[in-house]
């Protein structure tokens, strides 16, 4: 390296400055720190998204001119032990679903007396709604290179792979410009910093299967095959990859470590909740004010998330829920959203952190719908290997399709619970052991919409358009318009004289209130 | 049915070839190699599949169990515009299904299907990543946001 990492920080931390001055609306600049001005985000507190929106992704001197690198360097100089001590000390868990504390996996790595040894980023981003990981891997690619190879100094590899959802080609090309910079440096390659540690990182592509998110079954794929999920024999830390000890993180985990070393771990302990240290990205999406990714500590409400953050729900409607968790995840009703997000709290709800989507949802979105949702989904992705998950999701969501089709009795909200409870329990990996969460969860505290669809055949929301009624009202004209359009030719009337709807009849297309000229079709 | 003209298409498949020569040695080789064949000509076609089958030393069988796996390959070609409407969480909230509504109505077809005249497919996608801007709406690459269902008509009729 001709320059070393502070002669080049020095130099780029000018130069970005001068250029985010153009703009000095957007930014907060300090003497050596930069943060995004406004009121969406003083309530956050941004780690993995620290260089987010601020640094050109594309330069690597950018990176270095806010820290990058420096992580690496300092690790360099520490012993592999070390490294994973101040990671277990911070008490990162990782963001990628399960929580599971980040240093005791890379320890149990590192205790493996074997050449070969691989750390894996997983990019796969499943869960639909929620888009941190690509927005990290757009917005700062360097942050997650960088904690991949401290990961493999820490444990003993020298070989990454980066597997990434196909769906997100522009961050596939800008982990491809990171790589080549890093490796030009000297920060990535052989003999990282004269230290004599080599680190290499290969990408790899999703081919479309959120299962592949799933550890296992993302090594599968990687390997060339089916990707589904292995028996748990060992752990993936002592044979994963080829057979080999793998460690491997969410995109998000990976952000985080870079800092840790750099400030130490009771900087991040000090974060957030005894039991879940540090912050984590939601993406605030659905009926929401001001959608948008938000860091804040774990342990803040969801209220704050909500309306401080969020800016509360728009048109006017009244709130309803928000699901967490994604597929895997469940819905946490507005009377509740004092919950506080954390691992733990979420999942005394019954729903879980999962990757960090945060879906509000309002009066008029039908929990059975969002439920048969979900549901739609996991039948969909299952891959097939186990019964539970292949056969039962499949009879659980046309028990679901029942209920939202008007033909469910008040015995098949004991069949949901009941089916559910075994597919949790006896499926393969955790796509079936969570898949029926979504269900659940909804029946658990919007059981009366349940009961309404089943025994009265009724939708609140308005959603499920097979129970919907639509009816003449007194503002009709007689223009016949309706009567032409009805394609069951369930309406009656003469010309000038009120219609009327044979709801016997009617398949509830909605031609009839489409095509209505005076708004004379009510529909409930 | 179609035919896939090994004459028309074959400086891609020399390129493909190519491409399977630079790639023998890496590991797991199989599905980068689906990945550059589905991209190249816009699904995989059996002779592809040969091809494959005898450069790399893979069974044919081998190579029909992993990419059936995926939904990213397909067996048939594509129209020549890709409709995906974004069925993730956040779109789905914000009305996607009467958008895919919209768009089967409109052009005759059902999701996974093509139109006759090979110029329209309907996809699915699950999640662009772009869900603070939902509804979203992709067409081949070109990405649409807070999309409404009554641009379908005039997204249709600029792309003819
Ligand atoms: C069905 C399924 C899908 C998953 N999808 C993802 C994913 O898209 N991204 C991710 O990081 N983890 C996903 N996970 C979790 C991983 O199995 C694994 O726990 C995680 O990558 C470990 O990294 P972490 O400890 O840093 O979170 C999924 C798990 C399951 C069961
Ligand atoms: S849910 Fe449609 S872009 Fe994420």
């Amino acid at each position: 390296m001709a320059q070393t990492l502070a002669e080049i920080k020095e130099m780029a931390w000018w130069e970005l400055v001068k250029r985010l001055n153009e703009t000095p609306d957007e930014y907060n600049i300090g003497h050596d720190s930069i943060s995004l001005k406004g009121d969406y985000y003083q309530l956050q507190e941004r780690i993995a998204l620290r260089n987010i929106g601020i640094i050109n992704p594309d330069s690597i001197e950018e990176y270095i001119a806010t820290d990058g690198y420096f992580a690496l360097q300092k690790a360099l100089l520490m012993k592999p032990e070390e490294v994973v001590k101040v990671v277990k000390d911070s008490g990162l868990r990782g963001r990628g679903g399960a929580g599971f504390s980040a240093g005791r996996k890379w320890e149990s790595a590192a205790k493996q007396q074997v050449e070969q040894k691989y750390v894996i980023c997983n990019a796969d981003e499943g869960d639909p709604g929620a888009y941190m990981d690509r927005s990290i891997l757009e917005g700062d690619p360097h942050s997650v290179l960088e904690g991949m190879a401290i990961c493999g100094y820490a444990i003993g590899a020298n070989k990454g792979y980066i597997y990434v959802r196909a769906e997100y080609p522009k961050a596939v090309s800008s982990l491809i410009n990171a790589i080549d910079q890093a490796q030009k440096l000297g920060v990535l390659g052989d003999n990282i910093l004269d230290s004599g540690f080599d680190f290499h990182i290969e990408l790899r592509l999703g081919a479309g299967a959120f299962v592949c998110g799933e550890s296992t079954a993302l090594m599968e794929s990687i390997e060339g095959k089916r990707g589904m999920p292995r028996n748990k024999e060992f752990r993936t830390t002592e044979r994963g990859l080829w057979g080999k000890p793998t460690v491997i993180n969410n995109v998000e985990t990976l952000a985080n470590v870079a800092p840790i070393i750099n400030k130490g771990a009771d900087w991040f302990s000090a974060i957030g909740t005894p039991l879940s240290a540090g912050t984590k990205v939601f993406a605030l999406v659905g009926k929401v004010n001001h959608p948008g990714l938000v860091e804040v500590p774990m342990g803040m409400s969801i209220y704050d998330i909500v309306y401080k953050i969020g800016g509360g729900i728009p048109d006017g409607k009244k709130a309803k829920a928000v699901q967490t968790g994604g597929p895997s995840g469940g819905c946490i009703p507005s009377k509740m959203w004092d919950t506080k997000v954390d691992f733990e709290s979420l999942e005394e709800v019954g729903s879980i952190m999962g990757s960090g989507g945060m879906v509000v949802m309002d009066e008029k979105d039908c929990m059975v719908d969002i439920a048969k949702f979900f549901l739609e989904f996991s039948v969909d992705e299952s891959c097939g290997k186990c019964t539970p998950c292949r056969i039962g999701n499949k009879r659980l969501l046309e028990l679901l399709e029942k209920f939202t089709e008007g033909e469910a009795d008040y015995t098949d909200i004991n069949k949901l619970k009941n089916l559910s409870n075994v597919i949790c329990t006896t499926s393969l990996c955790g796509l079936g052991q969570s898949s029926p969460n979504p269900v659940l969860s909804t029946l658990n505290y919007f059981y009366d919409e349940y009961k309404e669809h089943a025994e009265d055949k009724h939708c609140r929301s308005g959603v499920c358009k097979q129970l919907l009624r639509y009816e003449v009202n007194e503002r009709c004209v007689g223009c016949t318009r309706c009567l032409q359009h009805c394609p069951v030719d369930c309406i009656t009337g003469a010309i000038r004289e009120r219609h009327y709807i044979d709801s016997e009849k009617c398949i509830r297309c909605g031609e009839c209130f489409n095509n209505c000229p005076v708004d004379a079709i009510t529909v409930y | 049915m179609f035919l896939f003209d090994q004459e028309e298409n074959r400086e891609k498949i020399e390129e493909f070839i190519a491409f399977m020569d630079k790639n023998r040695e890496m590991d797991g080789a199989l599905l980068p190699v689906l990945q550059e064949a589905q991209n190249k000509f816009g699904y995989i076609p059996e002779e592809i599949v040969e091809l494959i089958s005898s450069h790399m030393q893979i069974l044919t069988s081998t190579i029909y169990g992993v990419a059936t796996f995926y939904s990213q390959f397909s067996f048939v070609p594509r129209g020549k515009y890709s409709i995906s409407v974004c069925m993730g969480t956040a779109c789905y909230v914000k009305g996607a299904t009467d958008i895919l509504e919209e768009f089967s109505k409109v052009l005759g077809i059902g999701l996974g299907e093509t139109t006759p005249d090979r110029k329209f497919s309907i996809v699915e996608t699950r999640c662009v990543g772009l869900c603070s801007d939902a509804p979203v709406v992709m067409i081949n690459n070109q990405v649409y946001t807070h999309f409404k269902r009554a641009d379908v008509d005039h997204i249709l009729s600029i792309l003819g």
